[in-house]
């Protein structure tokens, strides 16, 4: 791979072994990849922090160890120095004021908060969340930005039109020392054109129906770009951020182009840029029905877990789900948690939809989200969630039968107990 | 055609890219289906554990691992990263499509790995047969497992 001087002078360790053991892993990378060069970034999003059991041993050497070999993949353990790259966490394992309610041992606690004070001093911002974009981390288009997070990346990439490919833990460790990552895929212009087209049969309206079309989509091309025609309805930050994250799940969907709303093509050509279309395939009622049916992994009626809040909830769907349950009570079998930034979290105890939630018998989380943090109510067999991306993962992770609804559905099912949604 | 001939197991070499350097051989375990890394795999067993996955259940610890790639979440080469400090890591990769999931995957897992093979390994390797990956030679030698 070709360096430039300056890269090749931290590769050699003129500016600290950090930096030449972040270059290492680059370099190694970018070769694994046949990547030509390295691009500059200043914007990363990265999982730095250290909340995990399997983490605890590492840490308790110091957490030089954590970032060396986690986040480098070096043997060596190295000084960390501050981040040249404008760097934020993503989503935890812990939520910092809501641990207790998830089981969570305080020594993982302690680790966690120690590892923050770490981190924050060498420049990493504590978002904290999965949606950086909801909470200032806004890349404009054609920025250069090494993510992690699969539903961020799809949102950066397609609705922001910035450039990332799915970074991972140690990609992003080393891009945030040496502000650098591989240029390759969607770093590259031609790279970003569509690959197949989906034509609508079926308006996608609300946000359930944008995670079913993401998860049928994702299920059918895998890594591929769809361009999206016949839309009628215009989607906002809540319908993209899910029908994205679901794309990302069954598949690997990284961008995708809705002409005339996304900022890369005004049209179907100019989507495809002059690429040869791999595919074309039709979205009806079926294909709908079918992406429902894949979701429900759960036969018992009874619900005992509801889920809201994957990605992080915006504002508003916090103070929908506050209004949905204003002057009731949650089923007393039932436990229901709210996920949101805690940026967001700040303003939603200022209108007073935390209060809401609360009196209700819900709870809203922050940092995390049972998926990652694989941390549920004791005892939970059946969930619902309104995230086509939860119900996917969490089920597989945690061994929990699952339903995917509306929030509607799930806030229903909150206050009865029983799960009667419906496709 | 003498009998010695006769007896000698199938051999097949294809030729590819290496994406990470090194030498490895084993019992191939082959899935057409990409894995997911976090929240597809348990990475204290080296488990499959993806619904639906039809390796769900299986353990790739050990094996040469012969796979499309990589799908999912982006927490896919922390998880491969974490099999091998559990030692639960397959003992090669070979895959036919590139992303960065995969290539920082396997590079932080640190095994043999290779791509861009000039025959399908996907239908050429069927799980049991003994493939022995050369990396930095690009070659990928498979002796088809006797017929039961």
């Amino acid at each position: 791979m070709k360096l430039t001087d300056y890269e090749k002078a931290m590769y050699d360790g003129e500016h600290g072994r950090a930096k030449a053991r972040a270059m290492d892993l680059l370099v190694r990378y970018g070769e694994a990849l046949g990547a030509e060069r390295l691009v500059e970034t200043n914007n990363v999003a990265g999982a730095f922090n250290a909340s995990t059991p399997s983490v605890q041993p590492i840490a308790q050497k110091g957490m030089e160890h954590v970032y060396s070999e986690l986040n480098l993949d070096s043997d060596e353990v190295v000084e960390v120095p501050h981040m040249v790259a404008h760097t934020c966490q993503l989503i935890t394992g812990i939520d910092n004021d809501n641990w207790e309610l998830q089981g969570v041992d305080k020594s993982l606690v302690d680790m966690q908060r120690e590892n923050e004070k770490f981190l924050g001093r060498r420049g990493v911002n504590m978002f904290a969340t999965c949606t950086p974009y909801q909470v200032g981390n806004v890349p404009v288009k054609g920025e250069h930005c090494a993510w992690m997070e699969s539903s961020a990346v799809i949102y950066c990439n397609s609705v922001l039109g910035a450039r990332t490919n799915v970074e991972g833990k140690e990609s992003t460790g080393a891009a945030a020392l040496t502000g650098r990552i591989p240029y390759w895929g969607f770093h590259i212009t031609e790279n970003r054109r569509g690959t197949h087209l989906v034509e609508l049969d079926i308006e996608v309206d609300d946000m359930m129906d944008w995670g079913l079309l993401g998860y049928y989509i994702g299920e059918v091309i895998g890594e591929d770009i769809p361009v999206i025609k016949g839309r009628s309805h215009q989607p906002d930050l809540v319908k993209l951020k899910h029908f994205g994250a679901a794309a990302a799940s069954s598949g690997g969907v990284e961008m995708y182009h809705i002409p005339g709303i996304t900022p890369e093509a005004d049209t179907i050509e100019e989507a495809f840029g002059g690429r040869k279309i791999k595919g074309t395939f039709r979205y009806g009622a079926a294909e709908r029905r079918e992406a429902y049916e894949k979701l429900q992994s759960s036969t018992e009626k009874k619900v005992d877990f509801i889920m809201l809040g994957c990605p992080h909830n915006s504002i508003d769907q916090v103070a929908l789900i506050a209004h949905l349950l204003e002057d009731k009570k949650i089923h007393p079998d039932v436990q229901l948690w709210v996920h949101t930034p805690r940026a967001i979290k700040q303003v939603a105890e200022r209108n007073g939809y935390l209060d809401a939630i609360k009196d209700a018998g819900g709870v809203v989380m922050s940092d995390t989200c049972p998926a990652i943090s694989r941390r549920l109510p004791q005892g939970t067999r059946v969930i619902a969630t309104d995230s086509a991306k939860q119900a996917h993962y969490l089920p597989a992770i945690t061994g929990v039968q699952g339903w995917f609804g509306s929030v509607r559905d799930c806030v229903d099912a909150a206050l009865t107990g029983t799960w009667s949604g419906r496709a | 055609m003498d009998i010695a001939t006769e007896m000698k197991p199938e051999t097949v070499v294809l030729k590819g890219r290496k994406v990470v350097a090194g030498r490895a051989e084993g019992e191939a375990l082959v899935t057409t289906e990409t894995i997911s890394g976090w929240g597809g795999i348990n990475e204290r067993t080296g488990t499959v554990i993806e619904r639906r996955h039809e390796m769900r259940g299986v353990s790739f610890a050990g094996k040469i691992l012969v796979f499309p790639g990589a799908k999912g979440s982006s927490g896919w080469s922390a998880y491969f990263h974490m099999t091998r400090l559990n030692g639960v890591q397959p003992q090669a990769m070979i895959f036919t499509r590139m992303t960065t999931k995969i290539a920082l995957g396997a590079v932080v897992t640190r095994v043999p790995a290779i791509t861009e093979l000039d025959q399908d390994p996907l239908s050429v390797i069927e799980t049991g047969d003994w493939v022995v990956v050369d990396a930095d030679a690009g070659t990928v030698t498979v002796t088809k497992k006797k017929p039961a």
